[in-house]
Formats: structure tokens, C-alpha cells, sequence
């Protein structure tokens, strides 16, 4: 079937600037399969159902639009933590900026030197998940970055990694154009914890596939850049196996267009996977998307997901989410909330939370609120001697503290709280 | 200390007018005590000498020691010494106990030009004070008031109270809810409390809770004006008839 006008002109011009990475490497037919979905698919527009409140031109576009970099003289997130670093700059990985990666149970290869290699494992995982995440709906921008990335790490565990792998993504060029593609297998009874943070480029689009084995455990903490006008389409696939975990905490704060899809799908027995998100956003230049998708698909599974948004100034957030319980996956215990604080009457926050259910023994709920700051709250803070605007952050705090008490290391939440503080309290 | 004279206050929602012309004049050290039925307008009173939204001052004035109460954002007014004990403590989830203590104290030292409390010095002084009102380290780390039964609730308040140190204490139905113990508590915090340099003014339905705090002055309102003011026994006679024979004489 032909593409619609206006969706085959924008994959047309964004594919007409780009060619497949050369040579006869594992992931040549991973790469010419996922280019044919996109060619099939056809990259997002505005009338895409799944991006209508999102505009995904600024995603699509050939060109990246420019971003200015952030100055700032705060210590590194996460820099109290004993971590394995391991640097990107505009998207190009830095050897000399990273850490010796020498770590018991931990395997990492890079996209960029992998390419000659025959790493069996990563052939098999290296834009698998993401084609099974195309359906039922289509995530081009997902399937264009498995065609055309040549960065990114191959991490491989296979024991409990003691030190977390911390990605750290820099941005240092205004017009960079980035791509990363990360791929983790976590094998039986392992597990790993993988940060990451920086704004990476002016437009990053970044796939991470995660396979948990059986009983395997796999952390996420992310910060995301704070460059203002920072652009990013992140997705992350993962498939969980029996009794595994997933576990995912995002904090967005500023850039003007994020979209994070998750993509999990439990096809083993008990396993568990939780999706959390905290964002603050300033201006009606800023939009932040979250788009879930969990899928039920064995028995006993645990899937849990808490979205909490700021915005002001005009900011907007959106919220898609979905818990899909396929038939047969019994004693699915589902959880969803999305939340927003609106700071004024300008800002707006579009949710659509669904629950689809072929399972007769499952117990699913889902909630989505939108409010205002506590009046009654503020003026009890007030009359305690609080000014107005430090009572209202430590509301907003309060407000974010679910999403973050999502965060398994207490360390790690702590980081991002102070920081949050702070970046509270100066305001932009 | 706090002088409130021809206070006329009406609900800005509603055109109704809730104050009706409050003359009100508290001395350094006093206690006074403010009795009344429902719907007289003591809590608002009180609400707005704290300085709550929703509330339009249409005449008066009321000072604390010479400062314009009024004209000030309500953490100016705690900054100035002023303090009120809700009759419903607010629950704040998501704010811990401690940090909410923290920030008021520190933000009160701040805007008076004083330097901020060290957190060892914060915490060796709040668990003093929290163990003579009872209230266990349990409390002090939960979310503020959340989860609280209505007699942790008042003793919290006073807790602030003690570790905020104002000058002019608004206590506004503080036995509401409470057992006779737990208002035996709360009032022996309150006691602890009085000195020469600090006043109150403890708004009450009832008589048992000057029991316990003794005041100097009662006073009774009613339809937004104080029809009488006389000694203690004033609240006695409450007790004893009701506010009938009270409203009776002075129609």
C-alpha cells in the first residue's frame, strides 16, 4: 500500500541524506531489514494518530535544527557514585575520556569497532526487539536508528556487576546530529545497573534493547540533557524472561522536544518491570512526551508505571500509555499513573492511558490527574514563615517525590532530588 | 502587642460580611481567650491576621507591636512573630516533618537577618522539644501531618510553635478533636511557652480547655463583633448557661 503524500516526502528527504553503513558486518541484514520497515512504515508526521500531540517534524527533518549548548559549572550527575564511565561526544564515543572497562561479569563492545566482529549474541538481539516493538504500531524513528546508527555499546552481563555503567553523553557542537544504539543481554540470574545522562547532541535519537534472561535484573537511571533547545526521540525495548526485573527512572528537565517511548514486553512467568519519569518543564517552547507500551504476555507478571510532570510558563506534556494483557497471561497485576502539576493556566497536559485486556484474571488499574499547586498547602507553608515561591518548590518537590521514590539505590535518588533542588530554585 | 481596632472583614467569594467591627487589644504576656458559637467569626479572625486568601479587609486595622499586620504576605507575618495553630494542620505528602521544620526556621532566622541553624544544632533542639510534647522520631520523619491522629496533629503545632518562637500565639479551636489527655498535653506545651515577652489568643467553643490554659482575659463574639469581655469567670458562666443569657442582654 502506497504512503500517504505528506508521509513519503518526509521519509523521502530524510532518507535521501542518508547511506547504510558499509561493509560485510553482523548487523548488515539487521540493517537493510530495518531500513526496509521504514521504507515500508514511512517516517512519522503530525497526522499520525500516534504522534498527535507531538509534532515529530523537528525528528524527521534532514537537517538537525541547531541547539545551543548549556554552560554550566555543576559536578557531574552521578559523580558520587563509583561508576564505569564510558563518554560520548556529539555522539562519537571518546576512549580517552572513558574508564578502563576491565569488570567482573561485564562485557562491553562499541557499535563503532564491533562492526568487524562476530559477536553472535548482539547479531541476535541488534534490532530484534525493536522490529517486534513495531506492532501494533509503527516506530520508524526507532527502525531509521537500527538502519543507520554506528554508535553506541554492547554490553553483555553475566554476573552481578558490582559498579554501574554510566553513559555519559556530552554535547559540545550546536548543530550535531546524533545516533546511538545501544544494545544490553543480561544473562540468567545476572544483573546490571546502566545510567545515563547529558543532553548527547542538538538531535539525538537513541534505541537501547535490553534482553533479560531468566531471573536477570537490569537497573536504568537516566538524566536527561538541560540544554534548553536539545531535541531527542529516545526508545528503549525490552524483553523480560521468568522471574526477571526491569527497572527505569527518567528525569527530563528542560529541552525543548523529548520523546521517550518504552517498549516492554514480559514473556516470562513472574516477572516484573517498572517504568518511572519525572519532568519539569519551563516555556511554551517545551514539549515532553512519554509514550509506553507494556505487554502481559505470561503469567503472574508485574508491570508498573508513574509519570509525573511540572510544566509552566506554557510547557506541555503528554502522556501515552498502555498495558496490553494478552490472552492466557493470568494474575497480571498492572499499575499506571500519570500526574500533572500545572504551575499556570498556559501549560497543558495531554494523557491517553489505555488498558487492553484478553485475560480474565488480572487485576489492572490506571489513573490520570491534573492539578494545580495546593492553596490550602501553600498558605500552611507560608504561615510558617516560608516564602511563597520556596513553599511552592518544596511542593513541587513533594509532587515529583513519588516518581522518584521509583528509584531503587537511595544514593541515586538522592542526586537527582538535590539537583532538582536546586534547579528549582534558581528557575531558568 | 497586637491591637486590632474596628476590624471589618467580608468573604471576597461572597458579598457577605463575616466582621463586623473588632476592637481587640492584647498586652505583652497576656492570655486571652476568644469564646463564641459557631458562625460568630472567630476562626476568621484569625485567618486573617495570618494573612489567608479569600478574605477582604473593608475597614480597621490590626498592628503587632506597631506593624501593619495587614499589609503583609503571610510570611511576613510569621517572620514578625505572629503564629496560628490551625484547628485543621494541613497535610502536606511528599514534605518530611523535619524539613518542613527546617525551612520554617531557617527561613524565619533568614528574613530577620539572622544566621541559619546548623542541622546538628536543629536536630539536638527539635528532639528536645518533641520529647517533651511526645512526639517520637517516627513523627518528625513522616510526611507532614499525613497519616496523623488529631492529637499528633495539635501537638505538631505546638511543636512549631515552640521551635518558631513567636511572639503572638493564635491558638484556633486547638482541643478540637482531642481527649482529655491529649489536651492535657497540648496545654502543657502551651504553658511551657508563656512568658512576659509572648502573648495568646486562644479561640475556644469550650470552657474546659482554659482549664488548663488559664486566661487573663475571655472574650465574647458573636455576629462578627465582641459583645462582652470580662475575667475568667466569664467563661464559667458560659459553661453553666450557654451563650443564650450572653446574646440575650446584649441584643
Amino acid at each position: 500500500m502506497a504512503l500517504p503524500k505528506l508521509k513519503s516526502d518526509v521519509t523521502e528527504a530524510r532518507l535521501a541524506g542518508l547511506t547504510l553503513p558499509a561493509g560485510a558486518d553482523w548487523a548488515t541484514e539487521a540493517r537493510q531489514a530495518a531500513l526496509g520497515r521504514v521504507a515500508s512504515m514511512g517516517l512519522p508526521t503530525r497526522r499520525d494518530e500516534y504522534w498527535r500531540y507531538t509534532d515529530p517534524a523537528a525528528l524527521t527533518a534532514p537537517e538537525a535544527p541547531a541547539a545551543a549548548v548549556l554552560a554550566t559549572d555543576e559536578t557531574p550527575i552521578f559523580g558520587a557514585v563509583d561508576r564505569i564511565r564510558i563518554v560520548f561526544v556529539d555522539g562519537v564515543f571518546d576512549p580517552a575520556a572513558s574508564d578502563d572497562l576491565s569488570e567482573t561479569g561485564l562485557e562491553v563492545e562499541f557499535l563503532s569497532s564491533a562492526m568487524s566482529k562476530d559477536i553472535h549474541w548482539a547479531k541476535d538481539l541488534y534490532g530484534v526487539l525493536e522490529a517486534r516493538g513495531q506492532k501494533p504500531v509503527d516506530r520508524s524513528l526507532a527502525a531509521l536508528n537500527t538502519a543507520f546508527a554506528t554508535q553506541g555499546v554492547v554490553i553483555r552481563a553475566t554476573a552481578k556487576v558490582a559498579r554501574p555503567v554510566n553513559l555519559i553523553y556530552l554535547h559540545q557542537s550546536e548543530t550535531s546530529d546524533a545516533m546511538l544504539h545501544n544494545l544490553v543481554r543480561v544473562e540468567a540470574g545476572a544483573e546490571v545497573t546502566l545510567l545515563e545522562n547529558g543532553p548527547a547532541a542538538a538531535r539525538f535519537s537513541k534505541v537501547l534493547e535490553v534482553d533479560i534472561a531468566d531471573r536477570g535484573a537490569f537497573h536504568h537511571v537516566r538524566a536527561q540533557g538541560r540544554d534548553h533547545q536539545r531535541r531527542a526521540v529516545t526508545h528503549c525495548f525490552a524483553r523480560l524472561g521468568t522471574e526477571s526485573t526491569f527497572k527505569s527512572f527518567t528525569l527530563t528537565v528542560n529541552g525543548r522536544l523529548t520523546r521517550n517511548e518504552c517498549v516492554i514486553e514480559l514473556t516470562g512467568d513472574d516477572s516484573v518491570a517498572h517504568v518511572a519519569g519525572a519532568c519539569v518543564g519551563d516555556g511554551d517552547d517545551f514539549l515532553h512526551d512519554d509514550t509506553v507500551f507494556i505487554t502481559h504476555d505470561a503469567v503472574g507478571c508485574e508491570s508498573r508505571q508513574v509519570f509525573k510532570k511540572v510544566l509552566r510558563n506554557g510547557a506541555t506534556g503528554v502522556f501515552q500509555g498502555k498495558i496490553l494483557v494478552k490472552p492466557g497471561a493470568q494474575k497480571t497485576d498492572g499499575y499506571q499513573i500519570s500526574q500533572s502539576l500545572l504551575l499556570d493556566d498556559d501549560s497543558q497536559f495531554l494523557a491517553k492511558p489505555e488498558l487492553e485486556i484478553y485475560a480474565d484474571d488480572v487485576a489492572c488499574s490506571h489513573g490520570s490527574t491534573s492539578g494545580a499547586i495546593d492553596e490550602t498547602a501553600l498558605f500552611y507553608l507560608q504561615s510558617r514563615g516560608i516564602p511563597r515561591k520556596a513553599a511552592t518548590d518544596l511542593l513541587t518537590l513533594a509532587f515529583l517525590a513519588e516518581a522518584l521514590d521509583e528509584i531503587e539505590d537511595p544514593a541515586l535518588a538522592e542526586d537527582l532530588r538535590d539537583r532538582l533542588e536546586g534547579w528549582l530554585g534558581r528557575r531558568r | 502587642m497586637l491591637e486590632i481596632k474596628g476590624l471589618r472583614v467580608k468573604l471576597e467569594a461572597e458579598d457577605k460580611q463575616i466582621l463586623k467591627g473588632v476592637d481587640l487589644s492584647i498586652g505583652a504576656g497576656q492570655v486571652h481567650a476568644i469564646m463564641g458559637p459557631n458562625g460568630s467569626g472567630k476562626s476568621t479572625l484569625s485567618y486573617v491576621l495570618s494573612g489567608k486568601d479569600g478574605y477582604e479587609v473593608t475597614g480597621g486595622t490590626a498592628t503587632l507591636d506597631g506593624v501593619d499586620l495587614l499589609a503583609m504576605e503571610p510570611e511576613e507575618r510569621a517572620a514578625a512573630g505572629l503564629f496560628l495553630a490551625f484547628q485543621y494542620p494541613v497535610e502536606i505528602p511528599g514534605v518530611g516533618n523535619m524539613t518542613f521544620l527546617r525551612t520554617a526556621v531557617n527561613a524565619q532566622r533568614k528574613s530577620r537577618g539572622q544566621e541559619e541553624m546548623s542541622a546538628a544544632e536543629f536536630l539536638k533542639e527539635v528532639r528536645a522539644k518533641a520529647k517533651t510534647l511526645k512526639i517520637d522520631a517516627d513523627m518528625l520523619k513522616r510526611p507532614v501531618n499525613v497519616g496523623f491522629s488529631g492529637g499528633e496533629k495539635k501537638r505538631n503545632e505546638i511543636l512549631q510553635m515552640a521551635m518558631l518562637e513567636p511572639k503572638m500565639c493564635i491558638l484556633d479551636e486547638t482541643d478540637s478533636g482531642l481527649d482529655v489527655d491529649a489536651m492535657k498535653l497540648v496545654a502543657e506545651g502551651v504553658n511551657a511557652l508563656r512568658s512576659e515577652g509572648r502573648s495568646f489568643l486562644v479561640i475556644t467553643h469550650y470552657q474546659r480547655l482554659l482549664d488548663h490554659i488559664a486566661p487573663d482575659v475571655v472574650h465574647i463574639m458573636a455576629n462578627g463583633q465582641i459583645i462582652k469581655t470580662g475575667g475568667p469567670e466569664l467563661a464559667l458562666e458560659v459553661e453553666n448557661n450557654g451563650y443564650a443569657d450572653i446574646l440575650a442582654e446584649t441584643a
